[in-house]
């Protein structure tokens, strides 16, 4: 079994949307239609889209820490929004585990989008079918592209590698290893949806320096009282040579 | 979420035909134990079927309006094994279909006694098509409720008084209707539907107030902490990721302040229960169809209340990902 997904480590997130605008430009011209765009300049500029970064407050000022947190669909392995569909147009495929759907069977009931308690279907308001992340699976098994870009544009976009792409029913694959070393974690797990996705903490680096460790107990030079060179205000070599 | 005015429709309309196809069943099957005095076929039945049909048909366009390909409904019959609403699709034009055979039956008077017992009791054809109509009334009362109560990350709606709420309220509208419609064409029936009227919304009226304090008392499992998986008690959402609006604001959001909600939460108490129960005793006294009348368009206003708050007062959990621009 394969189970494609992301990895995203807030700890190297910037938000800079630089996922969200590179999801859009792929997905938007891609083979299944554009994706809507209102007033993209306007007052009230609205339209879909299958990525989006939020940024969360941790903390009560001034001890904050600012989160970036990048949200797509996580490709559920026990998707609820897949059984409810009435007509079929939701599903999950069998090779991957990707969740799709078939934009020509969808009746835009949205019903889907209630039985995602992640808020990542948008029904695509010209089109009337319900939208979500692919993957980019019209990217991925391209053998047309270059192997190294054989991957979501989201995560070819990320200029810090926050995304990784892989599969995480391979225990051995970069991702899930990375999920196991890093603690990656699921969202909302009290649902029992087990999302394919997963998220890095932030990792703080600490560093303890104790007092004995500014004073170097063992230092042979001051051992015998010899300083490290000639006082500061006599007279250096260079100093003679320039006479 | 956000009320849609299509199922707010769809939900009572097809609650106000199911309600009466229940009443007519009823009222058929103690005449035919001679519990009721026996109706003409044509003048009470055909009709009184013809005018369920008619809520189930304009349910049935109200649900139209909610999607945005209808020209593809048809293909939403084809997930009965999993989804609800495939149920749902199935069962409504199964239950259109039983009604309009029982009203043309009885209108053309194609009926013939099957069975009489000793004791007199009669078991007509009509009566076989009235008790497959009742089993399908149940059922789609059960798939309408099953569409809301099988989400479980609403928590407002994952309870089974969904369902009962549901049945009574659809159940209580058509035997109003149904006491008015007696009053003119069948006027031995009356107090009979009246007072059934009565007990089914005194029973919702208890079913109702049960889940609107199961609900006030509702801890939402998922917060803020299981949507991002931060442990922190302070965490405020700074921005959702982009500055107008989108499906995920205008589709999960009531938009309305908590005032609103308490008006209309006791709008709807009023207008579904004391009321209509004033106005049909008040009718069954003084034999007025206008009154009678008046308590089913009563409570249908109120149903459509309390429709609209059903929807509002379910909290999604995507919207812990939506809390400021
Ligand atoms: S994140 Fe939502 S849309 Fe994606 S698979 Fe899970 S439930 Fe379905
Ligand atoms: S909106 Fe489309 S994909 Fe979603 S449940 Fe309805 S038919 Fe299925």
């Amino acid at each position: 079994m394969t189970q494609l997904a992301l990895v995203i480590d807030l700890n190297v997130c910037v938000g800079c949307h630089a996922c969200v605008t590179s999801c859009k430009e792929w997905n938007t011209s891609g083979p299944a239609g554009s994706m809507c765009d209102d007033n993209p300049y306007g007052k009230d500029p609205t339209g879909t889209f299958f990525n989006r970064v939020q940024t969360y407050e941790i903390g009560e000022f001034p001890n904050t820490e600012t989160l970036h947190f990048p949200k797509s669909c996580l490709h559920c392995e026990d998707p609820p929004c897949v059984p409810v569909c009435p007509t079929g147009a939701s599903y999950k495929r069998k090779e991957d585990g990707i969740i799709l759907v078939d934009y020509d069977k969808c009746i835009g009931c949205r019903y889907c989008s209630w039985a995602c308690p992640y808020g990542v279907r948008e029904i695509d308001e010209h089109l009337k079918v319900m939208k979500k992340c692919t993957l980019c699976v019209d990217r991925i098994y391209d053998e047309t592209l270059p192997e190294a870009e054989r991957k979501p544009a989201c995560v070819l976009a990320c200029p810090t590698s926050a995304r990784l792409f892989g599969d995480v029913h391979d225990p051995e694959s970069a991702i899930s290893v990375t999920i196991r070393e890093e603690g990656g974690y699921q969202l909302m797990p009290e649902w029992g949806t087990h999302p394919s996705n997963h998220y890095l903490p932030r990792r703080k680096t600490h560093q303890h320096i104790h007092e004995d460790e500014l004073q170097r107990a063992d230092n042979p030079l001051k051992k015998e009282q010899r300083g490290p060179s000639t006082p500061i205000d006599a007279p250096t070599l260079d100093d003679s040579t320039s006479w | 979420m956000h009320p849609a005015f299509s199922v707010i429709f769809l939900t009572t309309l097809i609650g106000v035909g199911q309600g009466i196809f229940l009443a007519l069943f009823t009222g058929q099957s103690y005449s035919a134990v001679e519990l009721l005095p026996t109706q003409d076929s044509t003048r009470f039945y055909g009709n009184a079927a013809f005018i369920a049909l008619g809520f189930l048909i304009g349910g049935l366009i109200a649900s139209f309006f909610h999607l945005g390909h209808p020209e593809r409904a048809w293909r939403a019959a084809s997930q009965w094994r999993t989804s609800w609403l495939s149920r749902e699709v199935i069962v409504l034009p199964i239950m259109m279909g039983l009604v309009f055979i029982y009203a043309i039956m009885h209108h053309f008077g194609w009926d013939s006694v099957l069975l009489t017992t000793d004791t007199g009791a009669q078991l007509s054809l009509t009566l076989i098509i009235a008790t497959l109509g009742m089993f399908t009334t149940f059922a789609l009362f059960i798939c309408t409720g099953m569409v809301y109560a099988c989400l479980k990350f609403l928590q407002e709606w994952h309870t089974p008084l969904t369902i009962i709420n549901y049945t009574l309220f659809g159940t209580a509208s058509g035997f109003i209707l149904m006491t008015a419609f007696a009053n003119t064409s069948a006027p031995d029936l009356m107090n009979f539907y009246g007072i059934w009227a009565s007990i089914i919304t005194l029973a919702v009226f208890v079913t109702r107030s049960a889940s609107l304090i199961r609900n006030a008392q509702i801890k939402h499992k998922s917060t803020i902490q299981t949507a991002i998986g931060v442990r922190h008690s302070r965490i405020q959402q700074k921005s959702m990721g982009f500055m107008g609006g989108s499906v995920n604001t205008r589709d999960f959001f009531h938009h309305v302040s908590l005032i609103f909600m308490t008006k209309m939460k006791w709008i709807f108490m009023v207008l579904v229960f004391p009321v209509p129960l004033m106005l049909l005793w008040m009718g069954m006294e003084t034999h007025s169809t206008a009154l009678l009348f008046a308590a089913f368009v009563v409570q249908y206003v109120g149903l459509l209340a309390e429709r609209w708050f059903f929807f509002a007062q379910a909290n999604h959990p995507q919207n812990l990902y939506y809390q400021t621009v």
